[in-house]
């Protein structure tokens, strides 16, 4: 237990620490002179590469419209390079053409940042098609969440919101590429192979042919964690020993994965220029994520049911589908770690863990804000924040405000569309898929384990994480176009609402805050917030959950 | 259109140096640094043949050799998964009970529980300290040789994978089977 301990102090105290330089770094990078007309000295040289359009400052609607045309692009380079693989060069081992279905939902899956997949790396894709499409999404995508971010801070700042083609700029080749660079040479020395021949053909001890697939693991697993992308290279994930080979890569990959939206809470209290405030946000994040990690390391630790009535021990926790070299902590804490921020990559098969255990990951997929994705999490907290505000200003009968600006019916209209909208399509879709054979013709599991595998999905697919219960044979026409299609909603409706908010709220005078001023800075409003969080995000899974994961643990676990 | 061309333009930036740039510079620092990680730490024969890769388990059904955890996936490394069941299932029950019988293990001798489980991605190259020594006695027998040196060779090889932050020591068991089979005294 001591060793758990320990294992989250490291990870969690350790990125909580380091997060707080990346945000000052990442504040540099993405708002450089802060609004007073004094770019920085890439600025220029991102003007010149982007164009004419990157000349003039955007209101909300031109931002939404450069960046939805960018990812309409990210769409087409995507789905090309997938759908002409077999032609294409850097393919050692003869990949194949896919399937339609598939590379919609492949491209939509990775243009969203979301990498689910419903292939498996080394059996369906080229070289070429992992680096040059997917690999290359997951350091756009994932700029293009930053971007947004910070574009919404500047508004709240009450500043124009800048220039969407520069800031994907610089959230690419100033915060994304350096972090990525770094993390892939330390995994390299891992033991994470980067390699472009093909398998390797080994003759084992006892004679047998055992082909060993590898390639340009490094590079791709690197931004695959910074970006909260999650996507392997193998289908496995980081459960596989080449893409995850040591207790030292697994430390330094579950750090990866939260660093940038840890990072990116202390970045929008920069621009915003409220540090206390987002001391108070990271705070309310912090607290949630950890409650998640004491639940799953705490579930974890019973013994694979399954056993019980053979002659094995029963001294350990649960191992089924988890690696030795990574101990025991390390599996309960990224599943949290990687739902709750929005990257799904794993390294312990979900479908494998404790029912209350795999309920961690799920609630972290339904709330979606404590860290969430590169920019998109801080993103979803504001639509709460919108929502906390104005129903602290009922209470007490007050002028709801946010930042000296008066949120009204408008404002909290849309917050409130944006947050149902998650419940919509997880719950909607969940029920469709779990009365038809759809859903039920590709389970692995029975009974309420089945329901959890299709509940799970959904909430992977909604929150843009991609992680799954990866029994599940997903890869059928029906999964692919549902779940394409929920992934692209899912990711650009968070976008565009907060963003419409802010021009909403800035076309309003803005007040100057008083001591009656409802304080966005103190414990109050730390309390409000979190109680906004499990009352709108959690409770209306909850009947949901009681169907699957807590209905299999009464029936079992007892 | 000028949307479409800003976004072309940055597409071919972030092109050449996100997937160009960056990764041949991690390829090259990789191929020069530690070509043998970076190749995915193949073992060879003195003969040249490939035996397999470090980190990668493969399949032992001898007696004679350490054998590795339960593989979903029957140890494919070009295809490698879980068994993604529910650790309620009863189909986890029926695989556990063909592994115990294949181990022979009693209630008086139970089978530790990572030997049992399966793990995610099927290839975990490594076993427990104490499930190579629940296995020493069979290879001993099997090679015709004292237990004691079985269990030193466990010794020298077990190793602690996450210094304090883990509880259970270790070992490979590609490393350890071809230790066995290097061994003089055999």
């Amino acid at each position: 237990m001591i060793q758990a301990i320990l294992f989250v102090i490291m990870i969690i105290g350790g990125t909580a620490l380091l997060s707080w330089p990346l945000g000052r770094y990442m504040n540099w990078a993405m708002d450089p002179g802060a609004g007073q007309g004094k770019p920085n000295l890439f600025t220029s040289a991102f003007q010149s590469i982007g164009g004419s359009a990157t000349g003039q400052t955007q209101d909300w609607k031109r931002y939404v419209v450069s960046l939805l045309g960018f990812n309409v692009v990210m769409f087409v380079i995507c789905f090309a390079i997938l759908a002409f693989q077999q032609y294409l060069p850097l393919n050692p081992d003869g990949r194949q053409a896919l399937e339609g279905s598939l590379i919609y939902n492949t491209t939509s899956s990775f243009v969203a940042n979301t990498n689910l997949q419903h292939y498996s790396g080394e059996v369906a894709m080229s070289y070429l098609s992992q680096l040059a499409a997917l690999m290359w999404l997951q350091f756009v995508s994932a700029a293009v969440g930053l971007a947004a971010l910070a574009a919404l801070a500047r508004g709240l700042a009450g500043r124009k919101l800048g220039n969407f083609f520069v800031d994907v700029q610089r959230a690419t080749f100033l915060v994304l590429l350096p972090l990525a660079l770094v993390v892939a040479i330390l995994l390299l020395f891992t033991g994470v192979p980067m390699t472009f021949q093909g398998s390797a053909v080994a003759t084992t001890l006892e004679g047998v042919q055992q082909t060993i697939a590898r390639g340009p693991v490094a590079a791709f697993v690197a931004i695959k964690q910074l970006g909260t992308n999650g996507g392997g290279f193998f289908g496995p994930n980081s459960t596989h020993p080449l893409e995850n080979p040591t207790f030292w890569s697994n430390v330094l990959q579950t750090i990866s994965i939260i660093i940038i939206p840890m990072g990116c809470v202390w970045m929008f209290g920069r621009i915003i220029g409220r540090m206390k405030h987002a001391a108070v946000l990271f705070t309310v994040m912090l607290i949630l994520m950890g409650a998640r990690i004491t639940g799953a390391i705490g579930f974890e630790a019973a013994p694979t049911h399954a056993f019980a009535s053979l002659p094995i021990t029963q001294d350990v926790g649960n191992l089924e589908g988890k690696e030795l070299r990574f101990g025991a902590a390390a599996g309960p804490v990224w599943a949290v770690v990687t739902t709750s921020t929005s990257n799904g990559s794993v390294n312990a098969m979900h479908d494998s863990l404790n029912p209350l255990t795999g309920l961690m990951p799920m609630i972290g997929m339904w709330l979606n804000e404590d860290f969430g994705g590169v920019g998109v999490g801080m993103i979803n907290m504001f639509l709460y924040i919108v929502v906390g505000v104005f129903i602290a200003g009922m209470m007490i009968g007050r002028t709801p405000e946010y930042l000296g600006w008066r949120v009204e019916a408008k404002e909290v209209k849309f917050a409130m569309m944006g947050l149902l909208s998650h419940g919509f399509f997880i719950l909607v879709g969940t029920a469709i898929f779990a009365v038809t054979p759809w859903g039920a013709a590709t389970l692995n599991n029975i009974g309420p384990h089945g329901f959890s595998e299709i509940l799970y999905e959904f909430s992977s697919a909604a929150a843009n994480n991609g992680s799954g219960f990866e029994g599940l044979g997903d890869n059928t026409v029906a999964w692919n176009i549902a779940t394409g299609t929920v992934m692209l909603l899912a990711r650009f409706i968070p976008i565009i609402l907060p963003l419409a908010i802010v021009g909403s709220l800035s076309a309003k005078r803005r007040a100057t805050e008083s001591s009656g001023t409802l304080s966005v800075e103190d414990g109050t409003f730390a309390g409000m917030l979190t109680v906004t969080v499990v009352i709108v995000g959690a409770l209306t899974f909850f009947p949901a959950a009681t169907l699957g994961p807590i209905a299999e643990h009464v029936m079992f676990m007892k | 259109m000028e949307t479409l061309l800003s976004s072309l333009r940055i597409s071919v930036a972030t092109m050449v140096i996100c997937v160009g740039g960056y990764t041949g510079v991690v390829w090259a620092i990789g191929q020069t640094a530690a070509p043998d990680l970076a190749d995915g730490s193949l073992i060879t024969a003195p003969d040249g043949k490939v035996i397999g890769s470090r980190q990668v388990a493969q399949a032992f059904t001898q007696p004679q050799y350490f054998w590795p955890r339960p593989s979903a996936v029957d140890y494919k490394a070009d295809a490698a998964g879980g068994s993604n069941k529910s650790p309620t299932s009863k189909d986890l029950t029926d695989r556990a009970t063909e592994t115990v019988a294949a181990y022979g293990a009693t209630p008086e001798n139970p089978l530790p529980a990572e030997l049992a489980a399966a793990s995610g991605a099927g290839l975990d190259p490594h076993i427990t300290e104490r499930a190579a020594r629940y296995q020493a006695e069979r290879i001993a027998q099997a090679r015709n040789v004292p237990v004691d040196q079985v269990n030193q060779l466990i010794d020298t090889n077990a190793f602690a994978p996450g210094a304090a932050f883990t509880t259970d020591r270790l070992v490979n068991v590609l490393a350890l089977n071809l230790a066995l089979d290097n061994n003089p005294a055999r």
